[in-house]
């Protein structure tokens, strides 16, 4: 071993042993508890896949794992698609702005979660805000009320609650476009369209895979969100797992949803790279 | 092209709208007299600001969310600060994929990390308390840590510390004496942003604590009252203040970092 590496090991080991011992072992220890099983306290520690087998064929977890999945995709495609006009408009029109901006925008996040969630049912709520807006401007005659208690407030919260985690990164791979590319496009004839389909859009494909999926994979497990403004028809796996894992006294149940959830996310986001990997790989 | 950017200005504006929208409601209904939190206003008050100075089980609140949040952005910080100063110093095999490891909790969802822990705490027959949220809270914080930290090492000179072991300084002297200061602001940043993620946390908070509980649990109980909805709209508004003030804060001492190692070169 060369000194430099010895010194880096040293230094790196520290943070490594933290996460090993409060990472890397209670998720192996949710692995191995996820093939047992528990009879109201009572832990049998032989090894079976019951768990598995009952989170997968269930009617009521294959509707929860597909609802979140639902759910976290259509979040994830309305947050990008919101948020790339706006990282674009600050990086190519935000002219000496651009720090403003970013700063405007990260501002109502600082707002507690719990009650950034909390307030959207205010706004989406039946006597909400929203609705007394519309019923004021006589664009409606009677409140909406599909906008609350369903998979549809669920998911206009969570596009809410995550874009900055959409904006930044787009924002950071747009800034990275070199501006001479731009010019060299323009002079060989691409019009405004054909520029950015084929010189802007491509090269910041690495900050929209990016932004997808630091947004995809913490929201399939969102918990707050479905709970405040979901409804019954809303709930999502993460409810599931709270519940086997306190009222209904099933931690081995909970922690097979849990380990197939992961599984799940992992295996569409490594799709979801892979698929991508054309535009990734310059980079 | 200028027509497209006007097109592109007016959908900025309506975006930030959206995104504003319940953050400004907030303060809206903290200041409303009514109990109700609906539109339309009933009149300006400061009341509700006032019943937060009679709340006990806030106040204990308040002061398990202060003790978790000193502890876990100072462990936080400081496993960063190795994490960093380890991987933009040392060129060696096998860090890449150690770093990526250690950064994992960015992406995991809570609810997993959560879970995992409180199982790993009950197979050990460990009681909740404070402390299990602050280990939950640390493995949070520490990569947020590592990236600021990142950043300001990055920034250091290697000529400085080169030349301070060529004036006879020890290792350690050298650190202490010559990068620590130099980097000091990136700590100070990382820690004001630690104490702020973990102020705000609730899903480890929620699993993890024991009878004691954090801010957030407070607030997420207060939730089902409606009589107490504007305390604890109050109560956000105060917190939304404080939050901006740190950041303003860390913002301030990370790119003080940026100039001041600017300036040495």
């Amino acid at each position: 071993m060369t000194s430099d590496s010895k010194k880096g090991w040293r230094l790196l080991s520290v943070p490594l042993v933290f996460s090993i011992l409060l990472l890397a072992a209670p998720l192996t220890m949710m692995v191995l508890l996820s093939f047992w099983t528990q009879d109201y306290l009572v832990l049998d520690k032989t090894f079976t896949i019951k768990n598995y087998i009952e989170a997968f064929t269930q009617p009521v977890y294959q509707l929860l794992f597909s609802r979140s999945l639902t759910i976290s995709l259509t979040v994830t495609f309305f947050t990008v698609l919101l948020a790339y006009p706006m990282a674009y408009f600050i990086s190519f029109h935000g002219g000496d702005r651009k720090a403003l901006w970013l700063f405007l925008i990260t501002i109502p996040f600082w707002t507690s979660y719990l009650l950034r969630m909390f307030l959207w049912k205010v706004i989406l709520g039946y006597n909400g805000v929203l609705n007394s807006f519309l019923l004021w401007l006589e664009l409606i005659t009677e409140p909406l009320t599909f906008i609350l208690y369903n998979l549809n407030a669920v998911i206009i919260a969570l596009t809410h609650g995550w874009a900055p985690f959409a904006i930044l990164p787009i924002f950071v791979s747009l800034e990275k476009i070199d501006r001479s590319l731009l010019e060299a496009s323009r002079d060989l004839g691409d019009g405004p369209f054909h520029q950015f389909f084929r010189v802007i859009l491509p090269l910041s494909i690495p900050g929209v895979v990016g932004a997808a999926l630091i947004i995809f994979i913490p929201t399939v497990g969102d918990y707050i969100t479905p709970k405040l403004v979901g409804g019954t028809e809303g709930l999502m796996i993460a409810n599931m797992i709270q519940v086997q894992f306190s009222k209904a006294n099933n931690a081995p149940l909970a922690a097979a949803l849990s380990v197939s959830s992961l599984m799940i996310v992992a295996f569409i986001s490594i799709v979801f790279v892979l698929v991508n990997r054309r535009y990734l790989r310059k980079f | 092209m200028s027509q497209s950017s006007k097109y592109l200005k007016i959908f900025a504006f309506i975006y930030l709208i959206f995104l504003y929208a319940p953050a400004l409601l907030l303060p809206i209904f903290s200041f409303n007299s009514s109990q109700i939190i609906a539109f339309p206003l009933t009149g300006f008050s400061t009341h509700w600001f006032k019943t937060l100075f009679y709340q006990e089980t806030l106040h204990e609140a308040l002061k398990n969310s202060l003790i978790i949040a000193v502890a876990s952005s100072c462990l936080g910080t400081i496993l960063g600060v190795f994490a960093a100063r380890a991987t933009t110093r040392y060129d060696f095999s096998g860090k890449q994929i150690t770093l990526t490891f250690i950064l994992a909790p960015l992406v995991l969802p809570e609810i997993i990390v959560g879970v995992a822990l409180l199982i790993v705490l009950m197979q050990m027959g460990l009681s909740l308390n404070l402390w299990s949220v602050v280990l939950g809270h640390t493995l949070l914080i520490t990569p947020f840590s590592i990236l600021i930290m990142n950043s300001a090492f990055n920034n250091l000179d290697i000529s400085l510390e080169e030349a301070s072991l060529d004036l006879g300084e020890t290792q350690f002297g050298t650190f202490q004496r010559v990068i620590l200061p130099l980097v000091f602001p990136g700590i100070i940043a990382s820690l004001l942003i630690g104490f702020t993620l973990s102020l705000d946390e609730f899903i480890i908070a929620f699993f993890l604590t024991g009878t004691e509980t954090t801010l957030p649990v407070y607030i997420w109980s207060m939730l089902r009252f409606p009589k107490q909805l504007p305390t604890t709209m109050a109560l956000g508004t105060v917190l939304l203040v404080v939050s901006l003030v740190l950041l303003s804060l860390s913002e301030y001492f990370r790119r003080r970092t940026a100039k001041s190692n600017a300036s040495v070169e």
